[in-house]
């Protein structure tokens, strides 16, 4: 070890993978409906998506979690964001297509998509 | 790159892995790979989560779900439903987590963790103890980094004199003025050494720190050797303990290839190496002259002092030991300054102290609270009392050098300088509950049967004053006590006490004197009246089968390992009390209560 960057820079790339343990910087989940219905109507993908996307944007104060079955298994893949002292969000027939959109407008913009949601598509 | 979502943290401390809990990591390795998740879920080995009684445990994050007592065949069920749907697993949730409208409360809550605060054990459970990079993400260095770049060695020494941090090995001697005096020495060579004999029946903190944390001790001491000028280290380990042994050499080794040991730390021009050096269990190596004696290569017997180790100690040059759960708080300090410090505990007592809990009690297991925290928190709050309902009698505190602390003094607010003053000390920070089964007065026999094996034997008080009390309390719990054996006792300690050479010797009588100060009528009952108040010393208890309400069911005769009881089928048995183990199976297995003991 030569420098304290050298150091800031481990601590830097490390922090991200034990992030999870911490709960106190978490602000959004995001959970994603994986029961039966969930995986058979394509959640996994989903979440695969979200994982990946969030990387890619090294956006480390969000987890995305699973959940059980929310009872409106016609609408799955079902996806809630909870963002910090917010109303839930609820997206329904989520695609890996639509995840990017999500992640930009709503977690880090702070503009839920609308025509994604629930409300919109129930 | 893999997509990391969730980790499940199995322990790997003693009490877990001794409950199979490497099993319980190959099985989950095994079904994530099966079901491909074992690239988006990862499994580390931790150290211990303090909860040793719900032992072996796993914490799954992001949810925090703490498992309790886990199995090899429960994985599955873990597997499927927590982490490929989603759904925590409530009936293996660790049962208090679980609350009575069936949501689940974190971690935070549970009252074994409520009333804790985790700064020696910040990351025991938290970190892969073998990955020094997973350290650093918790700050790890960051310490030594600022130290070396920012402060001065005098600076660094002020630090530690202002944060109040003292010695958690037992003494409380404050860790600043040890390092004061070892940087006032002038020398060429000077030394750091890390206490890690931990000789305390009960104890197990240290070890808890060496296999959660090795890491911090390896920063601590560095930072050590820069304030007192020092550039070689070693840590004295009990062989005892072979995982914690396994993880500090994992972790200097990982330390010097990434050059937080070695030359030219943070190029800087500060130079420190260290090594670990084995024990092989003799308590009195815990002393830290004999200690050093021992790294030296003889055998381990205590020298008079002074002069002190910060003048001539190791190979004869300055030198500083410390204790392990001193070194683990050291980093911290540094990161948040002493003011942060100083402002938990008590006025002479600043910041926490780590209990490993054992003995009648439900939560075994390692706690950590700030100085000051009551021994009535401890005991009810966190530890959740003694089992099966028996009354608290006392707790003994300091192992063989300590003392007990009674029902009475339950609130008392516990630091360094209350424990003195009624006759117990700190220690190293175990805590053996006693309950109204346990007889005080077998309990001082026990400690001082250990002193006896233990003592080096170089000096006379010790070798020969001790084996002397151990005689006079054996006869007493075998009903032979006489009148005098108690003045005889008295004497002997105080003898002891101010003659001994080394600490073990000086302190050896104390679990005697505190017994005799709280429980004198345990030991005369024993003497003038040859019955033992708490039913446990076999020699003066008789069982006796009252013929009224026996049913002649023939149980206990079944029962009995001796074969000493008789009588036939649908009348009154009879025990034959000379040969009689006084084992108790058959009054525990009488469904009539016809059996009494006195």
């Amino acid at each position: 070890m030569k420098s304290l960057a050298e150091l800031a820079a481990i601590r830097a790339r490390m922090i991200e993978q034990v992030n999870l343990r911490k709960d106190d910087n978490i602000d959004t989940r995001i959970v994603v409906g994986m029961a039966t219905c969930g995986i058979a109507a394509g959640a996994r993908p989903v979440m695969l998506e979200f994982i990946e996307e969030l990387k890619r944007r090294g956006i480390d104060n969000v987890t995305v979690a699973q959940t059980g079955c929310v009872g409106m298994c016609r609408l799955e893949p079902i996806v809630e964001v909870y963002v910090k002292d917010q109303e839930k969000v609820t997206y329904v027939h989520m695609t890996p297509e639509k995840v990017a959109r999500v992640v930009n407008d709503h977690i880090v913009n702070g503009r839920p998509v609308e025509e994604y949601t629930i409300g919109a598509q129930g | 790159m893999d997509l990391i979502r969730s980790h499940v943290m199995v322990c790997g401390g003693t009490g877990c892995s001794s409950s199979n809990s490497g099993e319980i990591i190959k099985e989950f390795e095994k079904q994530l790979a099966e079901k491909g998740l074992d690239k988006e879920v990862k499994v580390v080995r931790t150290g211990c989560f303090g909860l040793c009684q719900a032992g072996p445990v796993v914490i799954v994050y992001p949810e925090g779900a703490f498992y309790s007592h886990m199995t090899v065949e429960n994985v599955s069920r873990i597997v499927d439903e927590h982490l490929i749907k989603g759904r925590v697993v409530k009936e293996l949730l660790y049962k208090e987590a679980v609350e009575e409208d069936n949501t689940v409360k974190s971690l935070d809550n549970v009252d074994f963790y409520k009333k804790q605060k985790r700064i020696a054990l910040r990351n025991c459970g938290v970190i892969d103890p073998e990955n020094i990079e997973e350290y650093i993400a918790f700050d790890g260095y960051k310490a030594l980094g600022k130290v070396l770049t920012e402060m001065t060695p005098e600076e660094v020494i002020d630090v530690m004199l202002k944060s109040g941090l003292r010695g958690r090995g037992g003494a409380g001697f404050p860790t600043g003025m040890k390092w004061k005096f070892a940087a006032a020495s002038k020398s060429d060579k000077k030394y750091v050494c890390c206490n890690a004999d931990e000789g305390d029946p009960g104890a197990f903190m240290d070890r808890s720190v060496l296999e959660g944390d090795p890491h911090v001790v390896i920063e601590a001491m560095a930072i050590a050797a820069y304030a007192i000028g020092a550039d070689q280290g070693y840590v004295y380990c009990r062989a005892e303990y072979p995982i914690a042994v396994k993880r500090l050499q994992i972790a200097i080794k990982q330390a010097r290839e990434y050059g937080l040991l070695g030359k030219n730390i943070f190029g800087t021009d500060f130079n420190f190496d260290m090594d670990v050096r084995l024990g092989a269990g003799a308590f009195v190596c815990g002393e830290e002259t004999a200690l050093m004696t021992s790294i030296e290569g003889k055998r381990g017997e205590p020298r008079p002092r002074p002069p002190f180790p910060a003048v001539k100690g190791l190979f004869g040059q300055p030198t500083i030991l410390n204790n392990v759960e001193t070194y683990a708080n050291v980093p911290q300090i540094i990161n948040n300054g002493w003011e942060w410090f100083a402002s938990m505990g008590t006025e002479k007592s600043k910041g926490t102290k780590v209990f490993a809990l054992g003995g009648k009690i439900c939560n075994t297991g390692l706690v950590e609270v700030p100085m000051g925290t009551t021994l009535r928190e401890i005991i009810y709050d966190i530890g959740g009392g003694c089992p099966n309902g028996k009354k608290f009698k006392a707790a003994q505190t300091g192992g063989p050098s300590g003392g007990c602390i009674p029902a009475s003094h339950l609130d008392i607010k516990i630091d360094y300088d209350n424990l003195t003053a009624i006759g117990s000390m700190m220690g190293s920070g175990g805590m053996i509950v006693m309950d109204e089964d346990n007889c005080m007065v077998d309990i001082a026999r026990f400690f001082l049967d250990f002193t006896v094996d233990e003592s080096c034997g170089k000096c006379a008080p010790c070798r020969i004053g001790t084996r002397r009390m151990l005689e006079i309390l054996e006869r007493i719990v075998e009903g032979k006590g006489e009148d005098g054996d108690i003045e005889k006792l008295e004497n002997l300690a105080n003898t002891i006490k101010a003659t001994a050479l080394c600490g073990l010797g000086q302190t050896a009588p104390n679990p005697v004197l505190s017994t005799l100060k709280y429980f004198r009528d345990e030991y005369e009952a024993h003497i003038y009246e040859k019955r033992c108040p708490a039913g446990h010393c076999k020699k003066l208890l008789t069982y006796k089968i009252d013929p009224a309400k026996c049913k002649g069911c023939t149980l206990c005769a079944r029962n009995c390992p001796a074969g000493c009881i008789s009588g036939k089928v649908r009348e009154a048995h009879y025990i034959d009390t000379t040969k009689c183990l006084k084992c108790g199976a058959c009054m525990e297995k009488c469904k009539f209560g016809a059996i009494s003991r006195s």
